[in-house]
């Protein structure tokens, strides 16, 4: 390889789309590991070349792209062993990866394989004297706590959408990686489907704004409501598990500590009561209004604008003002 | 057919968790502690095929303290043939890593076919210990399937993936995770109490295990500080009088949310 490695090399794996493109979470990624060290981005899969540039001009100051043997038939052993290969390489400060379904096989495998202290599901990275240190918000965002590796570069899971800071974008140098199979025994991929979105609207994880509803909207049809708020305030749409439960939304949809967590700028919470197990899952969220017919409803203990009203005539009202100041 | 079903005991997400300022590690005395729920519905997944194939095995595997002993009665309560419980002190504050060199050597020492756990613990949220498992042990792994079709030879399914789903396949002996798209966990039923009494259960330490806590060729992730966030107080609260849609319109335009 002809291309220098910076000593405070970050490795960053980066995921890729069913559809082949670079995911949401790679800005959020080259951020973070931008703000300790030089990000160097790992792209794993057919169109890991035509990604280069995109991962450049998010911040990666080298970009190694690898197709290796068995990818796209071999589950989760050709991206560890192209990570094995990249660390190997670059011997960076730290391994950062999306905490994504894809990317949380790949970083459990390779932190197992190579015995690296391993650091899940981190809200942001810091430097200390003794290296990259990983933090965390547990029990649902009621404690924020750091974790560091005994020695060597820790492997770390990054939430997706927790990342604020973006990196400064750089000049294209990408290098082809070589790959050594491990050998090691997977399973095997059959069909693959891309979830086609068929609304414009944002997708829940990582979202800027999140209107939710709850067992208060009383039935599937009436949910839509919930839509109609969100496309006027350009959110994407939640749900408490109770409205899950009740068969108002998909499974998808649900916020909490067995559902997705967000931490949005704005969350939108109508006729959510606030049990902790929904709680767990948004009360980082920057701003949170809730609308609930119960006065005493727990969710108006963290809401920094709560209405005691009936969401049927208030969130139609909010819905004619706001369009009504936008026009 | 021999199907070990990791369980974890985690605190109760229905009520506050609390970790100690001091150590921190989880304080099992302030809240009650339960099997995680996608732990019971693995379990479920085992004992439907068990149910249907007579000559299954369906075993229980957990790492916790003594403590958790009640948790580990009442999978045996709900249908498990016998329980492995990892007990040892030097596992109090395990992270990751030692967590899967603990669990994979007592699903070796056990004996599978399959091993079944849930995608993500409630409590540490982490979604990495099949893969961990599985690349310890050298078998295949499919994680957060939404189906599971178990034969005699393979498992197969339906998983999530981000931004779709996939279709997976793999030959036993194999790992697999699952997630809350599968059915929920059968209730312990009387009968199932009572015979959970007599059921074994084998308590083994790391040392059986031949697993070394502090070896100094694996790098621990630790914990180096922890805090408690500040609640969060509570803002405006207005009772609807007609307007209120109205002042929560001026309230999101004026903080600039719109």
């Amino acid at each position: 390889m002809m291309v220098d490695i910076a000593a405070d090399a970050v490795l960053v794996v980066l995921d890729v789309t069913p559809g082949g493109a670079l995911a949401p979470s790679a800005a959020g990624l080259l951020g973070a590991a931008a703000g300790v060290g030089t990000p160097v981005a790992l792209i794993v899969g057919d169109s890991a070349e035509a990604l280069a540039p995109a991962a450049a001009e998010l911040g990666a100051a080298l970009v190694l792209t690898a197709t290796p043997a068995g990818l796209g038939e071999a589950l989760g052993v050709p991206a560890t062993d192209a990570v094995a290969a990249a660390a190997a390489l670059v011997n960076p400060d730290a391994v950062l990866l999306s905490h994504s379904i894809e990317s949380r096989e790949t970083a459990g495998r390779y932190a197992a394989r190579s015995r690296s202290a391993l650091c899940v599901d981190a809200v942001g990275v810091t430097r200390d004297d003794e290296g990259i240190v990983a933090h965390h918000s547990v029990y649902g965002g009621a404690y924020n706590v750091e974790a560091a590796a005994t020695f060597g570069a820790p492997v770390i899971t990054v939430r997706q959408g927790s990342i604020d800071s973006r990196a400064q974008a750089q000049p294209l140098v990408a290098e082809k990686l070589d790959v050594a199979t491990s050998g090691r025994k997977a399973a095997t991929i059959g069909s693959v489907d891309e979830v086609v979105v068929t609304s414009a609207r944002p997708e829940l994880r990582g979202a800027a704004k999140v209107v939710s509803g709850g067992r208060g909207l009383g039935s599937e049809e009436k949910f839509a409501l919930v839509g109609e708020l969100a496309d006027v305030l350009g959110a994407a749409v939640g749900a408490s598990r109770a409205a899950v439960d009740a068969g108002y939304i998909a499974q998808s949809a649900q916020v909490g500590q067995t559902g997705v967590s967000v931490a949005p700028q704005l969350y939108v919470a109508l006729g959510i009561s606030g049990a902790i197990q929904h709680k767990a899952g948004m009360q980082t969220a920057k701003t949170i209004v809730a609308i609930n017919k119960d006065a005493d409803a727990p969710i108006f203990e963290i809401a920094d604008f709560g209405v005691v009203g009936d969401l049927f005539t208030v969130v139609p009202q909010l819905i004619e003002t706001l369009q009504a100041k936008k026009a | 057919m021999r199907i070990l079903v990791l369980v974890k005991e985690v605190p109760d997400t229905w009520g506050d968790r609390v970790l100690n300022l001091e150590t921190g590690l989880a304080d099992r005395g302030a809240s009650e502690a339960v099997i995680d729920e996608i732990g019971e519905r693995s379990l479920e997944v085992a004992l439907s095929y068990a149910d249907a194939n007579p000559g299954t095995e369906v075993v229980v595997v957990t790492m916790a303290p003594e403590s958790a002993s009640g948790s580990v009665r009442k999978a045996l309560a709900m249908g498990a043939a016998s329980a492995v419980h990892v007990v040892d002190d030097a596992l109090l504050g395990a992270d990751l890593g030692l967590s899967a060199q603990a669990l994979s050597a007592a699903i070796s020492r056990a004996g599978f076919d399959l091993v079944i756990t849930g995608n993500q613990s409630t409590d540490g949220s982490g979604g990495v210990m099949a893969s961990m498992i599985a690349e310890l042990l050298d078998v295949p792994s499919i994680t957060s399937m939404n189906s599971v079709t178990i034969t005699e030879s393979e498992v197969s399914g339906e998983r999530s993936v981000d931004g779709g789903s996939m279709t997976a396949s793999a030959a036993l002996p194999a790992v697999i995770s699952i997630t809350e798209r599968l059915p929920d966990a059968r209730f312990p039923n009387f009968k199932g109490i009572m015979a959970a009494k007599k059921k074994p259960v084998d308590t083994v330490s790391l040392a059986d295990l031949g697993v070394v806590a502090d070896d100094p060729d694996a790098a621990r992730s630790i914990m180096i500080a922890v805090a408690q966030k500040p609640p969060r107080a509570a803002g405006v609260k207005v009772v609807d009088e007609g307007d209120a849609g109205v002042q929560l319109a001026e309230f999101l335009i004026s903080n600039r949310l719109v």
